[in-house]
């Protein structure tokens, strides 16, 4: 009985609201999550080869870095609003403009990530007959991983918390139900869908945290023997 | 598709620019949240981070509170704002909202800075014998300012940026051009706002290049 309560009163932790809305919750969060993935996904795709054209190409690295960085300081409503006319009232409106906000972190990640490969490693694997592609795949991404793999983190923290702003055209995840929400001043939704944003942002990190373990065992053993072996 | 055309028609109509909810208007009290959220950061981040620097104490702490600052929506926490009391203080819970977003860029980049003077020159300074006080104002400081130039610079454009969001939760800033454009299914006044405040974001970013360029303390000497 307390339960029915709650909604009445409109306190902000309530546990009927839980039980009565789940399904809306859980569409939401199924949303948000897509619109995420979506998103990471393909800026990983194009953020590739443009850090691997400001690598290679000298010319080309002031401003495929100066353009992605200029991208990330245009505001999150307006940089929907700018993509409007262009994709109209969609998810893939969403999707675009988070992925042009995740290509800075990711460009620059990557980049670094590369350039840090010392140059004695990349003579050895020359030396062993490695031609450039495969020392790419072999050597080069290996190394680099770690770094790909910070930006990528926060890549997609960022996305889970930039996309409830794509509620401005009704695909904004669990930022619609917060939209939905606001005249009604109804407490519990507002708080429960920004704690499971969070909660949403926090397992994807550590999901990736894990993610980066397994592809990099090396990096575990080396922390843990590097005193002894020095 | 006659978007550009009427977009560039909203932007040069004079009618849009003056009164209550003119271009203007909306520019002055972006300006004013953004610049005031941003002071009240400052005062409130860069000597916690400046005394955690100078003490070696603290790195995680600054760097925890980054990452969680990363994970929190803003558009989450403004809403939150609007279903308490604070909805009535006016200005009040964008300020409160941009404060709390402001905070863990110029932390970190702050006590980072702080952090990564050379030991070896803080050992020498200390060495001529120069007390802490000194140490922190004539070799701490000055080493420490680039670093936290770049948190100053990304906390700024963060604030403009985050003002806009304001808003979609009822609040006053340019942000506002966009979602009136929105209520009222008027594609070309939404384009208008977000050129706008995508040229506003662009202009604060240069300036601060600007101003950091002219005032870098170290400059001048290397």
């Amino acid at each position: 009985m307390a339960g029915r309560d709650c909604l009445v009163a409109n306190d902000w932790i309530c546990g009927e609201y839980l039980r009565s809305r789940s399904q809306e919750l859980v569409d939401a969060t199924a949303q948000h999550v897509q619109i995420t993935v979506a998103s990471v996904a393909i800026g990983l795709v194009v953020a590739f080869p443009l850090a691997l054209i400001a690598r290679g190409r000298p010319r080309f690295a002031g401003p495929v870095l100066g353009l992605t960085t200029v991208l990330y300081t245009i505001p999150s409503l307006a940089m929907f609003s700018l993509l409007l006319p262009f994709f109209g009232l969609s998810a893939a409106l969403v999707v675009t403009g988070l992925v042009l906000y995740s290509l800075t972190i990711l460009v620059r990640n990557t980049v670094a990530g590369l350039e840090a490969v010392p140059a004695e490693t990349r003579e050895a694997a020359r030396g062993m007959g490695y031609g450039p592609v495969r020392m790419l795949w072999e050597v080069e991404l290996p190394l680099a991983l770690p770094a790909v793999m910070a930006g990528l983190r926060i890549a997609t923290v960022s996305t889970v918390a930039l996309t409830t702003v794509g509620s401005i055209v009704g695909r904004g995840g669990l930022g619609n139900l917060i939209e939905d929400a606001l005249p009604s001043f109804f407490k519990a939704q507002v708080l429960t869908a920004s704690v499971l944003c969070v909660l949403l942002a926090v397992a994807a990190d550590l999901l990736l945290l894990g993610v980066q373990r397994l592809l990099t065992p090396w990096t575990r053993i080396r922390t843990a023997g590097s005193r002894e072996a020095r | 598709m006659d978007v550009p055309a009427r977009t560039w028609a909203w932007l040069t109509n004079g009618a849009n620019w003056s009164g209550e909810g003119g271009v203007w208007h909306l520019l002055g009290e972006h300006l004013y949240v953004s610049g005031v959220a941003l002071a009240l950061a400052c005062a409130v981040a860069l000597p916690v981070a400046f005394w955690l620097g100078h003490t070696g104490r603290g790195g995680a702490l600054a760097v925890n509170i980054s990452n969680v600052g990363r994970a929190v929506p803003v558009f989450a926490v403004l809403a939150l704002f609007m279903v308490t009391p604070l909805r009535g203080a006016g200005y009040v819970p964008t300020i409160v909202a941009l404060v709390l977003f402001a905070v863990p860029p110029l932390l970190t980049n702050a006590y980072v800075g702080m952090r990564e003077v050379d030991r070896s020159v803080v050992e020498a300074a200390r060495g001529m014998g120069m007390s802490g006080g000194q140490l922190l104002v004539r070799v701490e400081l000055p080493l420490a300012y680039p670093m936290a130039m770049t948190g100053l610079r990304s906390a700024a454009v963060q604030v403009v940026a985050t003002a806009t969001i304001a808003a979609m939760v009822g609040q006053g800033g340019l942000g506002r051009i966009i979602t009136a454009g929105f209520n009222t299914y008027d594609t070309p006044q939404v384009v208008a706002g977000a050129l706008l405040v995508a040229v506003l974001a662009l202009l604060v970013e240069a300036v601060l290049v600007a101003v950091d360029r002219m005032a870098a303390p170290l400059r001048r000497t290397v």
